[in-house]
């Protein structure tokens, strides 16, 4: 179900978000107080390239991490086997980068310079 | 029958980290679609976000933030229960995880009050 460049993918795909996630928590606190706002947000992270890594990277990460543990969840505990297991892991991926990606291109270089 | 195995602390501890993953890989795609009306939506976004003010959703975000929260100090348990020398102190941090993501989504929640 899980071989070792999955097993592996999973823990380095970790190992990437721990910092990024800590990152992200301390964000949240900073940026909730006051409520939250489009221009608030865009004002943050419009036009940065930083921001576009950080989140970038965090996006990819998660993209293989979450589909890779929900591959393990879908075999272990519904008993979803062959390929339809690879198939919905591989959706599941895809999905979770394309949104992501989108969602990071919004925030960033969307609307730059408009 | 409850299965003796699942008496054990540590198996509370697998279970939150993998109860918290799914309730985090299901709520990423809401969260990435919301973000992305930024860019083709933004009064939208900015209708959704007012609700951020709403106390249920206060707390709805407080359990979003510990859950991540404890997913990752869950996980890093995990990886250096796997890749470091065997530590007898398993409870403790699985314990440990809990705490610090209470601490974190807390302050989170009193920042948005």
């Amino acid at each position: 179900m899980l071989n070792l460049h999955l097993y592996m993918a999973q823990r380095l795909t970790a190992l990437i978000m721990a910092p990024l996630t800590v990152g992200h928590l301390a964000v949240m606190i900073y940026a909730v107080q006051g409520g939250l706002s489009v221009a608030e947000i865009l004002a943050r992270t419009q036009g940065s390239l930083a921001w576009f890594l950080f989140y970038g990277s965090f996006v990819f990460a998660v993209s293989i991490h979450a589909a890779i543990g929900m591959r393990a969840i879908m075999f272990e505990w519904l008993g979803v086997k062959g390929t339809a297991l690879s198939s919905i892991s591989w959706g599941i991926c895809l999905l979770l980068l394309v949104l992501g990606g989108r969602a990071v291109w919004a925030v960033t270089f969307a609307g730059a310079g408009a | 029958m409850i299965r003796p195995h699942r008496t054990h602390a540590l198996w509370y501890a697998f279970l939150l980290h993998r109860v918290s993953g799914i309730a985090l890989a299901l709520f990423l795609p809401l969260h990435f679609y919301m973000l992305s009306l930024a860019l083709t939506d933004p009064a939208q976004l900015d209708g959704i976000l007012v609700f951020t003010d709403l106390l249920i959703v206060k707390c709805a975000e407080f359990a979003l933030v510990f859950l991540l929260a404890v997913h990752m100090f869950g996980g890093l348990r995990l990886m250096a229960l796997e890749f470091l020398p065997w530590s007898p102190r398993q409870k403790t941090f699985a314990a440990s995880a809990v705490a610090l993501a209470f601490l974190i989504s807390t302050s989170f929640f009193l920042q948005a009050m």
